[in-house]
């Protein structure tokens, strides 16, 4: 509960104070954003499942975000950012599928 | 590895305070963060702490997200476009702007093609106005100026016939005259003289002696032609009267006839 009102904060204080990204940030923010959700769907899923663990979940959240920004880095050096911005996407997004079915699964029990 | 910057606060609360008394009794079935929450002494401020550091990162999280929607609906995507992109970008732009190109260069030729024909048109036009008063003089309807002969013939004794009218004309006609005017009358292709001696009409008008021809034409020939022995001159004379030529550089024939429709006759072709 604590962590969607949080979340609703941090939302409304990207609303309110309108900060801008510096440009080394910009090709890795999109990167990130999926892969925290990735991770923010996965602790939801296992606080459902009662085992959820806050250390686990900022350990990956953390992970997460830095792996898939390194890749996204490394894709860039290679000369094939975008496909490798791709491959993290898609990656991050059955991931995610995965964990609302999931929670799905858990609220719904269908 | 950029990112790592913000998450920092966010990530050394949770290492300092996780580490000992959190073990993941249950390895995680699916997810790497699904651990039973371990039993410890100081649970209550453990849990308090996780939740502060669970609350940050979710912050983050909005914060991040509101960020990135609003980077994206700014608009200003060239900006951080990169490089692999901008070219595909500048690629894409380069061959529309080569076809631009060759669809100006197209419309040109269309232009150049259509004022071409509008030129040409226009000389048509031209020509078509030249030929216009050509049969315009020929034909009486519009007035003309040029070298040519004035003809006076008195008939003290009203016995000239209209024939001698009708000669003059032909002689005039026959030596290249090209307009002419018998007193206010213009002479054209169906003119006619009637009429008897002394009383001559030309295409129903009663002409007044002295008969005053205007021709245009040039002038000695015409002279030289009403001359001929046995010519008009001659008649004239026989029949009583004068005549008197006079030649001039610049004569106007400016009676003028109605221009007449064709009734029947259409043009072939």
């Amino acid at each position: 509960m604590y962590a969607l009102l949080a979340l609703i904060a941090g939302v409304a204080i990207g609303l309110f104070v309108h900060p801008t990204v510096p440009d080394w940030l910009s090709p890795y923010l999109p990167i990130a954003v999926i892969a925290a959700l990735d991770a923010v769907f996965g602790g939801l899923r296992a606080k459902l499942d009662d085992i959820f663990d806050a250390k686990v979940f900022v350990i990956s959240f953390v992970a997460n975000v830095l792996v898939a920004a390194f890749i996204v880095f490394l894709g860039d050096q290679l000369g094939v950012g975008t496909q490798l911005s791709t491959a993290v996407v898609v990656v991050l997004g059955i991931r995610i599928f995965g964990n609302a079915a999931a929670i799905r699964r858990h609220i719904f029990k269908a | 590895m950029m990112v790592g910057s913000e998450p920092p606060e966010a990530a050394e609360p949770a290492a300092s305070t996780a580490p000992g008394e959190l073990d993941p009794t249950q390895p995680a079935p699916v997810e790497p963060e699904t651990t039973s929450p371990a039993p410890g002494q100081e649970r209550r401020r453990t849990a308090a702490l996780n939740r502060v550091v669970v609350g940050l990162l979710c912050g983050l999280l909005g914060f991040a997200v509101v960020l990135q929607v609003q980077r994206t609906a700014s608009g200003d995507t060239l900006q951080t476009a990169r490089p692999d992109d901008l070219v595909q970008i500048l690629d894409g732009l380069q061959r529309r702007e080569d076809d631009l190109n060759i669809e100006i260069a197209e419309l040109q030729d269309t232009l150049g093609r259509l004022q071409r024909s509008g030129a040409s048109s226009a000389e048509a036009l031209a020509e078509a106005e030249r030929q216009a008063e050509a049969l315009g003089i020929l034909t009486g309807t519009v007035p003309a100026t040029g070298p040519g002969v004035i003809i006076e013939i008195e008939d003290p004794n009203r016995r000239i016939p209209p024939e001698v009218m009708l000669d003059a004309v032909q002689e005039l006609r026959n030596a290249g005259a090209e307009a002419f005017q018998v007193g206010a009358v213009r002479v054209g292709v169906d003119s006619a003289f009637t009429g008897s001696g002394g009383a001559v009409t030309l295409d129903g008008v009663a002409l007044v002696a002295p008969y005053r021809i205007t021709a245009i034409g040039d002038p000695p020939t015409l002279a030289a032609a009403l001359a001929i022995p046995g010519g008009v001159l001659d008649t004239v004379r026989r029949a009583g009267g004068t005549m008197t030529v006079e030649q001039s550089d610049s004569v106007t024939v400016d009676a003028l006839r109605p221009s007449r429709t064709p009734i029947y006759a259409r043009p072939t072709g």
